[in-house]
C-alpha cells in the first residue's frame, strides 16, 4: 500500500468504528476540501453511500460559491443534510461588522450546533481537522470526548491505544471524532487529485489570487497564487512556508482565541 | 519513488529537553513558516524569555506559561530521505497516559536525557514502557552538553550508566549522541564544539532507521469489525487473502472459503493485504458477528478466556483484583476480570510491590485474565495487533496490556 492507501485505510476503520459505537451519529461538513474529502471516505466506507445526517453549520456569511457547491453534491451524493443556523442570533444583529470575530465564531457556529446536537440527539459527530491545520488540533484525539456544554478538556484526554478509542459517550456529553487527523494539508491535495474529487472553485486562482482554507467571508481572505488546477496547488504547497490558515482572521485575534473557541466547543 | 513515513516519539524526563529538541530540529531543517516563528517571538517576549523553540509544539497557554508539555502534540516533517511524524510525549508522571498514547504508534524512539541532571525517574519509567511497546529502533540524546562543557568525560560516565539501565529492560540503544538542543549541536547539524564525538547527529540516526515493514508476511488475522447487509467488513491486521482460500472463521472454528473481496468501486478484488479495509463473502450460511477473526486454516492463533497479560495502568482509578471491568482486542470486546496479579512492578525503580489486590496508576503488573468468552489472540512477539490490548473502566481506556506466552 503506498502512502496514500494508508491514510484511506485508517479513516476508513474509524468511520467505522463510530457507525458501529454510536447509532446517533451525524458528520459535520463546511463544504471545504477537508470535509468533502471526509464525505467521500464515508461514502468509501460505506460503498457509496452516507447512512447518517450531514450538517452544514451556516453562519449565512459564507460565499455565494460555498452555498452552491453544496447545494449541487447535497442532491448528487443524495445526502441526508440538515441546515444548523442560528437564527436568534442572527435576529440580535451579531455579525462581523459589529462584533468581533470570537463572538461571531461562538454564536453563530458553536451554538448554532448546539441546538441542531440537542433536537437530533446526536452522541457523536465526524469532524475533517487535521493535526497539520493548527498547533491546538494537533494535541486532539481520534475520539475526543466533549462536556454537555461542549467544553474540551484538553488537560485531561482519554488515552488511545493502537487502534483502540475511546467508545462510549455518557447521556449528557458527546464525541467528536476526527478521522481525518493524520493526514496533512498536501496530502489531502494529493487525495482529491488521485480520486478526481470536486472542490470549490474558490480553491483555485482567478487572477492572481486564491482561497487556501474557506471560513466566512468578511474574515476570510484570499492569498497571491497563479496555481489554478490541482496540480499547481500541489506544487505551489511543497514550496509554500506560509501557514495554510494564514488568511483566517479569527486564528489572529488572540494568539489563544483557537484555544479558548475549541475549549468552548468549536471546530 | 515514494518517499517512505517514519513515526518517531520523544520521551524523557521533565524539562530535559523534548520539545526543545523537536523545536530545533524543525527549525533546522527549515520547515517552519515565517509567521509561525514570529507568532513564538511575540509571545516570549511578552513572557520576557528568550526565544523558545519548545513554543513551536507547545501551544497551549498553560503549557507556555509554566513552560511544560501537557499533551502529546504530532508535528509533521521531510528531509530529502523520507518523510517524519513526531510525536512529542509530555514528561510529567501526571501526563503519563499522553505519554502513551503518543508512543504506541511510533516506530521509532528518542530517549533524551539532560547530563547535568542524569538518569530521573521519568526517564527510567519511559524506557520500560518503550520496551513493553516493542519499540525496537532507540536513540539516546544526552542534552544541555552546553552546560556540561561539552565534556566527553562526563558524556562517558552518564552513557554508561544509562546502558546499564536500559539493558535491565531489555533496550538496546543504537545510537547514543551528544547534544545541545538549545544551541544545535548534532541535532541536524554536526557540532563543532565536540571533536570527540565521531557518530550521526540525530537527523542523520533517524535517517538511517527503517519505516514500518507491513504485516502482510504474517499469517491472516482480519477481525470482523461490523456486518453490512450480511457480509463482515474489517481491517486485515496481519497477512494477506485470496479469492478461493480456504478459510476459519474463530473462536468457532467454522470452516468456509473466500467467494468475493470488495471495496467500493472495487466489487472484484483477487486480493488484499495487511492495513486493508475489505468486505468479503464467504461461502457460509452461518451469520457472521464483530469480534470472531478469519484465520488460515494452520499458523492458528491462541482461543482462550483465560490467559496471562502484562498490563500498564494509566488511569486515576486503580485495577481491582476480580471486579467486573471490559477488555478490547482488536474489535473483541468481553467483560473480564483480573483474577490473579503475580506480581506489581514500580515501572520507574522496577522493584516489587508487596500488594496483590490491587494496580494503581503509572504500575505495571503481570496478571490473569479471565474473560466471560473465548477469545483470539496471539503472541505479541509473533503478531503484534492481535497480542495487545486495553481494559475498560467506567467508559475510559484505563490500562494497555500485552500478551507475552511463557
Amino acid at each position: 500500500m503506498n502512502h496514500l492507501d494508508q491514510l484511506e485505510n485508517k479513516s476508513i476503520y474509524i468511520i467505522r468504528e463510530a457507525y458501529h459505537d454510536f447509532k446517533k451519529l451525524a458528520m459535520l461538513w463546511s463544504i471545504g476540501k477537508d470535509s468533502t474529502s471526509l464525505l467521500w471516505l464515508v461514502k468509501k466506507a460505506f460503498f457509496g453511500i452516507v447512512p447518517f445526517p450531514v450538517i452544514h453549520i451556516d453562519t449565512t456569511f459564507k460565499f455565494p460559491e460555498m452555498y452552491a457547491f453544496r447545494d449541487k453534491y447535497a442532491k448528487e451524493w443524495n445526502l441526508n443534510l440538515l441546515v444548523a443556523k442560528n437564527e436568534e442570533a442572527i435576529k440580535r444583529g451579531i455579525n462581523y461588522k459589529t462584533h468581533d470575530a470570537f463572538t461571531c465564531a461562538h454564536e453563530l457556529k458553536t451554538v448554532a450546533l448546539q441546538r441542531t446536537m440537542a433536537k437530533h440527539g446526536f452522541k457523536a459527530l465526524l469532524l475533517g481537522i487535521r493535526r497539520d491545520e493548527h498547533g491546538i488540533r494537533a494535541k486532539e484525539r481520534y475520539f475526543s470526548p466533549r462536556d454537555q456544554e461542549f467544553k474540551w478538556n484538553y488537560q485531561n484526554q482519554p488515552a488511545e491505544l493502537w487502534n483502540q478509542y475511546k467508545s462510549q459517550a455518557d447521556t449528557k456529553s458527546h464525541l467528536r471524532v476526527h478521522p481525518l487527523l493524520h493526514w496533512t494539508e498536501l496530502d489531502i491535495w494529493e487525495y482529491i487529485k488521485r480520486e478526481d474529487l470536486p472542490v470549490n472553485e474558490l480553491y483555485f486562482a482567478r487572477h492572481g489570487q486564491r482561497y487556501r482554507s474557506l471560513g466566512c467571508m468578511p474574515i476570510t481572505k484570499p492569498m497571491k497564487s497563479e496555481a489554478d488546477t490541482v496540480d499547481k496547488i500541489i506544487e505551489e504547497l511543497k514550496n509554500s512556508k506560509e501557514a495554510e490558515r494564514s488568511g483566517r482572521a479569527m486564528d489572529k485575534e488572540s494568539i489563544y482565541t483557537m484555544q479558548k473557541l475549541r475549549s468552548l466547543g468549536y471546530m | 519513488m515514494e518517499k517512505d513515513y517514519l513515526k518517531f516519539v520523544i520521551v524523557g524526563h521533565v524539562d530535559h529537553g523534548k520539545s526543545t529538541l523537536i523545536g530545533r530540529l524543525l527549525y533546522d531543517c527549515g520547515v517552519v513558516p515565517e509567521e509561525k516563528i514570529n507568532e513564538v517571538k511575540t509571545v516570549c517576549e511578552s513572557l520576557g524569555k528568550k526565544f523558545e523553540f519548545c513554543f513551536l509544539l507547545d501551544y497551549l497557554e498553560e503549557e507556555r506559561q509554566q513552560n511544560i508539555t501537557i499533551d502529546t502534540t504530532q508535528i509533521f516533517f521531510n528531509t530529502e530521505k523520507r518523510n517524519y511524524v513526531i510525536i512529542d510525549a509530555p514528561g510529567h508522571k501526571e501526563f503519563l497516559k499522553n505519554m502513551i498514547t503518543g508512543s504506541s504508534l511510533a516506530e521509532a524512539a528518542i530517549l533524551i536525557v539532560d547530563i547535568t541532571e542524569g538518569i530521573k525517574e521519568q526517564t527510567k519509567r519511559h524506557a520500560y514502557l518503550l520496551s513493553l511497546l516493542g519499540v525496537k529502533q532507540l536513540i539516546v540524546a544526552i542534552n544541555k552538553m552546553d552546560l556540561a562543557e561539552y565534556s566527553q568525560e562526563k558524556f562517558k560516565q552518564l552513557e554508561t550508566e544509562l546502558q546499564s539501565h536500559l539493558n535491565k529492560v531489555g533496550l538496546k540503544p543504537n545510537f547514543v549522541i551528544p547534544i545541545s538542543a538549545t544551541n544545535g549541536d548534532n541535532a541536524a547539524n554536526h557540532s563543532q564544539r565536540m571533536n570527540w564525538y565521531q557518530g550521526p547527529t540525530i537527523l542523520a540516526a533517524l535517517d538511517s532507521f527503517n519505516a514500518s515493514i507491513g504485516l502482510s508476511h504474517l499469517p491472516l488475522r482480519l477481525p470482523v469489525q461490523d456486518i453490512y447487509q450480511g457480509q463482515p467488513v474489517g481491517q486485515i491486521e496481519s497477512g494477506q487473502i485470496k479469492v478461493g482460500q480456504e478459510i476459519l472463521v474463530l473462536p468457532e472454528g467454522l470452516k468456509s472459503v473466500v467467494l468475493e473481496i470488495k471495496k467500493w468501486q472495487n466489487p472484484e478484488l483477487t486480493s488484499a493485504v495487511a492495513g486493508e479495509n475489505i468486505s468479503i463473502k464467504l461461502d457460509a450460511k452461518t451469520q457472521l458477528q464483530r469480534g470472531q477473526v478469519i484465520c488460515p486454516t494452520e499458523n492458528l492463533p491462541e482461543i482462550s478466556d483465560n490467559f496471562k497479560a502484562t498490563v500498564f495502568v494509566m488511569s486515576g482509578s486503580a485495577l481491582k483484583l476480580n471486579e467486573k471491568i471490559f477488555l478490547k482486542l482488536t474489535t473483541e470486546e468481553t467483560e473480564m476480570t483480573i483474577s490473579k496479579i503475580h506480581k506489581i512492578i514500580d515501572s520507574s525503580t522496577l522493584e516489587t510491590i508487596s500488594r496483590a489486590d490491587e494496580i494503581r496508576e503509572t504500575e505495571v503488573a503481570e496478571v490473569e485474565i479471565s474473560a466471560d468468552k473465548k477469545i483470539v489472540f496471539d503472541d505479541f512477539k509473533n503478531i503484534a495487533p492481535l497480542g495487545r490490548l486495553v481494559i475498560i473502566k467506567n467508559e475510559d481506556i484505563a490500562a494497555g496490556g500485552i500478551i507475552n506466552l511463557n
